[in-house]
């Protein structure tokens, strides 16, 4: 038989996984990754020339790095390794990558997804402040570039991220003015029957929490955020102004801070392949749909990772290894001695009640999205504030949001809504009084990133 | 005049790289080798460019890539994406006056 042309998008745990079991099955797959190095977002490399070792880098989760990193150095020339290649359209079949300067049309026996996550965002007043970054931006200046995002820096958000980022600033010698969280203090409890499916993360979570108080640093819980505000100088942070839970107004001095809340699926390919996709409850966001081991409804893709399920990094190397497995069953392939499909579903069951844990203990703050004042700026790509997005769904009738998108430009910058699309559904839902899943899902277009024009026109003639 | 803000961004280690040398708004300034554009540019300043909305400067927000923010310009006019481009000897980047010759 013909060595069938398999791609994965993504060299992160989901991407490695995936790739080690096909070449262990005697396939060649092509890895895409936009990122230079391997590594994903977690297990992200530190550039050539730095120093740090791995534990200083990844905590608790040196060991899974090292073996990640290490699973992807044996793979090398076993594989093709596009990196700094971008996957810029899906459709009719065929993969279109911007790799340096030119474009490739690539058609495929198989393709599998693993395209990861970012920050989800809210767009508070003041967020494009210099000094304002994501919680996921202040741990890549710190990983991958040993820096502070600021000299006394405080974090805003909610879920595990918040606190693991605050505990590696703490840890690396950077001063954290606070950690401000939306959730209120009694949700964990509440989240607990739940999370009890991993009891080694809710371990390290406690231990999280235990380092930053021994660090001194204040933990203030069930806040509402009113707005960032400028320093006297008017061009970058100079505090946060928030509610505490007992509804005292406070600000917190400080010249940079992380957001986040969470993370939101990548899924534009999948979009652009023509997917459907399924509102999920828990994420309060659409995600791609799939069978139980990562088949999407088009046929020859397959999804697998954070860009599918938000599991995390350990549900994300399962969910590789499954997709692969699918893969290789359905091109007709042997699979590797030692696969076991139908232990890998069981673990990823757990993770999957945990994940629902989660989002109990630090829920998304729906209700101060769409609170948000009509004067804030929304859309950071072309400033489009608040209230221009709620005269789209009063005046101008939008039922939904690519129609509030058409009208108001919101999701239209060059992000494609990756920092503004989930508040803005929200926003709209409030504002026509209908439940967020009814205003629909933003969709994507190609490029889904911007290209420098000159590769598109190579790739057209 | 008013004095330079103080730069955004602040170093916690990895300080035995090479020097790297590249111009500033027309100044001489320094980085590190390994560092992106992103860093060099914020641990010498406090914003990698002006919003083209009139709204005031902007210092990139997600660096990973995502959210196009960290758009900056040479002076010869090439747009270049700041968190995901290393910094290279002799770069002449502007962040006063954005050019925005293609919004492509
Ligand atoms: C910034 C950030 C920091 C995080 N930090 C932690 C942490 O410290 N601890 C923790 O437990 N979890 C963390 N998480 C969550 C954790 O990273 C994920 O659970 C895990 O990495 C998911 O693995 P994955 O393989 O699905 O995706 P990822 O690891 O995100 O990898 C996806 C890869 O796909 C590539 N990619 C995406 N789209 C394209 C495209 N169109 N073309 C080419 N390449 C593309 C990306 O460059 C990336 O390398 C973090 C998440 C983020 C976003």
């Amino acid at each position: 038989m013909a060595q069938p042309r398999v791609t994965i998008v993504g060299a992160g745990p989901a991407g490695t996984r995936a790739a080690e079991l096909l070449v262990a099955a005697g396939l060649h797959p092509l890895l895409v990754d936009e990122a230079a190095d391997n590594g994903g977002q977690i297990y992200r490399r530190q550039p050539a020339g730095f120093r740090r070792p791995p534990a200083a880098l990844y905590g608790t989760e040196a060991g899974r790095a090292t073996a990640l990193h290490a699973s992807f150095d044996a793979l090398r020339g076993r594989i093709e390794h596009w990196p700094e290649s971008l996957a810029w359209n899906l459709r009719d079949g065929v993969l279109h990558v911007l790799r340096g300067e030119r474009s490739h049309a690539l058609p495929f026996d198989a393709l599998i997804l693993a395209t990861g996550a970012t920050d989800r965002l809210i767009p508070l007043p003041g967020w494009t402040l210099p000094g304002v970054f994501t919680l996921g931006g202040a741990q890549i200046a710190l990983k991958a570039q040993a820096c502070a995002i600021g000299r006394r820096v405080a974090f805003l958000g909610s879920g595990p991220l918040l606190y693991l980022v605050a505990a590696q600033y703490a840890k690396a010698g950077a001063e954290v003015a606070a950690v401000l969280d939306t959730a209120p203090a009694g949700a964990r409890w509440r989240a607990l029957p739940l999370m009890a499916a991993r009891p080694a993360l809710l371990a390290k979570g406690a231990a999280l929490l235990a380092r930053l108080r021994r660090a001194g640093v204040p933990v203030h819980r069930g806040v509402t955020p009113l707005r960032l505000c400028p320093d006297a100088s008017g061009a970058r942070l100079g505090g946060i102004a928030f509610r505490q839970a007992d509804g005292r107004e406070a600000v917190l001095d400080c010249d940079a801070s992380g957001l986040g809340w969470h993370l939101r699926a990548e899924t534009q390919l999948a979009g652009l392949a023509g997917c459907g996709f399924d509102f999920d409850r828990a994420s309060r966001q659409w995600l791609p749909r799939i069978d139980a081991d990562g088949r999407s409804e088009v046929p020859g893709l397959y999804m697998a990772g954070d860009g599918v399920r938000l599991l995390g990094a350990d549900g994300a190397e399962i969910a590789g290894r499954l997709a692969a497995l699918a893969v290789l069953r359905d091109l007709g392939f042997a699979p590797p001695a030692g696969a076991d499909p139908a232990a890998l579903r069981r673990r990823r069951q757990a993770m999957d009640r945990f994940r629902r844990g989660l989002a109990i203990a630090f829920p998304w703050p729906a209700q101060l999205v769409a609170g948000l004042p009509d004067e804030t700026l929304v859309c950071r790509c072309e400033a489009i504030t608040a209230g221009e997005l709620r005269r789209s769904a009063g005046a101008l009738d939008a039922p939904e949001v690519n129609r509030a998108k058409a009208f108001s430009r919101v999701g239209m910058g060059r992000c494609q809504g990756r920092m503004c699309g989930l508040a803005g559904a929200e926003i709209l839902a409030a504002a026509r009084g209908v439940p967020v899943e009814e205003v629909g899902r933003l969709r994507g277009q190609a490029p889904v990133k911007p290209l420098p024009v000159a590769a598109l026109r190579e790739e057209e003639a | 005049m008013n004095p330079a803000p103080p730069p955004l961004l602040r170093r916690l280690g990895e300080a035995h790289r090479r020097p790297v040398a590249f111009t500033l708004d027309g100044q001489p300034a320094t980085a590190l080798e390994g560092d992106t554009l992103l860093t060099a540019i914020l641990t010498n300043a406090s914003a990698l460019r002006l919003s083209e909305f009139g709204d005031g400067p902007r210092a990139g927000f997600c660096l990973m890539g995502a959210c196009q923010d960290c758009w900056v310009w040479t002076e010869a006019g090439t747009r270049l994406r700041a968190c995901g481009t290393p910094v290279t000897a002799g770069l002449r980047i502007m962040t006063k006056e954005a050019p925005w010759p293609s919004l492509g």
